[in-house]
């Protein structure tokens, strides 16, 4: 029996299609799923993300246990409110899971984790967590309101939100009450992620409905997120895959001389393949699994799909080290292979497409 | 559901229409296009490619899947639908009008073992 994020009953009541996500009853659209993207793009679309897990730390040792347990370096933390976006590495330098780490004070943290990977991220953190106190948060609900005119039509919803929020930039958060307001999101666009207590997640939702911003399903998120280049956990990257070669290089420290969970073996290896982009020429989808035949070897799409802002297929693949971007490459789909552009994402960011063919 | 009486099926979600001309209509039906959601591109059979029935002979693709097109009967391909081919949407707007390819059939009585609108309808329901 999947679960049920708070808001399972106001989807069922929207019309969403609704399908077993990582073991929870989510809406994958509402409709069409390129319609949710484009409005996302051209306006406001908000997501139920309640099916990822917001973790608090707190306690003093709070900022040493993320010290060791992240690759990227919470130092860079100095203002209540910051994120920080990193991965939890196991010690063999393979990717337990991505996240996202808010700062409040040097002895309370709240780590936000996916939904396919809650429980393993609870154990492993408890794991470690010794005298900080670990507190899973399932009471909260959480919206991602993205695109353009997204927080303007969050400000005109939400009462003392614009207070709260107007003077947050991108990757920062505030308080407004009991909840957050998070200038973040998965999409490529502007806009928020609301954590609010759950009881009052079917309240918001309709006063954001009611403000003209449109609900967006689980497809629209995977093709918003592809599109702005970013990794999906499971697919671009997993516990066997180092952040170095999932195009994660920027988020890992080796450059401190604190010690992480995984440290030593990525400071010890020149990765053998890289994470990049490709631009199918011809018609088609790519598809995850599909092989890439490079100059340099072979290599495999970890992400693909169709991208409706730019109405041609694009995906994420893990390259041999030395394919450079402008190279054309082969891709294997079914019993052709058709030609792909190699580019650097993000495809697309804030409506404007940014790669394009040789 | 929207499942034409006047049509045949296959368990494959195809739907066949013979028409005066003896010439077979083939498309997706209604309940696959909703299942596959936004349809981006369609491949279809060359024109002259002669197929069995249950062979794979076309691939429509969703932003969501790829999925395989049988032929629901035997016969040579003498049309496909281009208008179709550029404007792949069209098979979510309406999956009866935009139709895929026809078919000259070997054997136009072949028809007769597909199923009909209530047999397809039972089929979808349990899919």
């Amino acid at each position: 029996m999947p679960k049920q994020t708070p808001l399972y009953a106001t989807h069922v009541r929207l019309g969403g299609k609704m399908v077993d996500f990582a073991g929870w009853d989510m809406p994958l659209h509402y409709g069409s799923q390129v319609e949710e993207h484009h409005l996302v793009r051209r306006d406001a679309g908000m997501f139920d993300v309640s099916h990822m897990l917001a973790i608090d730390l707190e306690g003093t040792g709070a900022h040493d246990l993320l010290h060791k347990l992240i690759a990227n370096n919470v130092d860079k933390l100095t203002v209540p409110g910051r994120a920080l976006y990193s991965c939890m590495l196991n010690p063999q330098g393979g990717v337990i899971d991505d996240l996202i780490v808010y700062f409040f004070r040097p002895d309370f943290y709240r780590v936000v984790v996916n939904a396919g990977t809650a429980d393993k991220d609870l154990a492993w953190i408890m794991q470690h967590a010794g005298s900080v106190a670990v507190k899973p948060r399932r009471d909260l609900a959480m919206i991602a309101v993205q695109g353009p005119n997204a927080r303007a039509r969050t400000w005109a919803a939400l009462p003392g939100a614009e207070a709260a929020s107007a003077e947050l930039k991108p990757f920062h958060a505030a308080w407004l009450g009991d909840a957050l307001i998070a200038r973040t999101g998965y999409t490529g666009e502007d806009g928020f992620e609301l954590m609010i207590p759950a009881g009052r997640a079917e309240a918001t939702w309709n006063a954001l409905l009611g403000a003209g911003v449109k609900p967006a399903g689980l497809g629209a998120r995977d093709t918003l997120r592809l599109e702005a280049g970013m990794p999906l956990y499971g697919q671009d990257m997993d516990e066997q895959t180092s952040p170095l070669e999932a195009g994660l290089a920027w988020t890992v420290d080796l450059a401190a001389p604190r010690d992480f969970i995984g440290k030593s073996v990525l400071a010890g290896r020149r990765p053998g393949m890289q994470t990049l982009g490709l631009l199918l020429t011809n018609k088609g989808v790519l598809r995850a699994h599909q092989k890439v035949f490079t100059a340099q070897g072979e290599g495999e799409i970890t992400s693909g799909t169709f991208s409706p802002s730019m109405s041609r297929s694009i995906a994420l693949a893990r390259l041999p080290a030395g394919c450079a971007v402008g190279d054309t490459v082969e891709v294997e789909i079914r019993d052709k292979r058709l030609k792909a552009t190699v580019v650097k994402p993000p495809f697309v960011r804030n409506g404007k497409v940014l790669v394009h063919d040789n | 559901m929207n499942v034409p009486a006047d049509l045949k099926y296959a368990q494959s979600h195809e739907w066949a229409r013979l028409a005066d001309d003896g010439l077979v209509t083939i498309g997706i039906t209604d309940h696959a296009q909703e299942a596959l959601g936004d349809i981006v591109f369609l491949e279809l059979p060359e024109v002259g490619r002669k197929v069995k029935a249950g062979e794979e002979c076309a691939v429509v693709e969703s932003v969501k899947a790829a999925s395989d097109i049988y032929a629901p009967i035997a016969g040579e391909v003498v049309a496909v639908n281009q208008a179709a081919v550029d404007a792949p949407e069209s098979v979510n707007q309406d999956a009866y009008a935009a139709w895929l390819f026809k078919l000259k059939p070997d054997n136009a009585a072949d028809l007769d073992g597909l199923l009909d609108a209530a047999a397809y309808a039972k089929v979808a329901a349990e899919d």
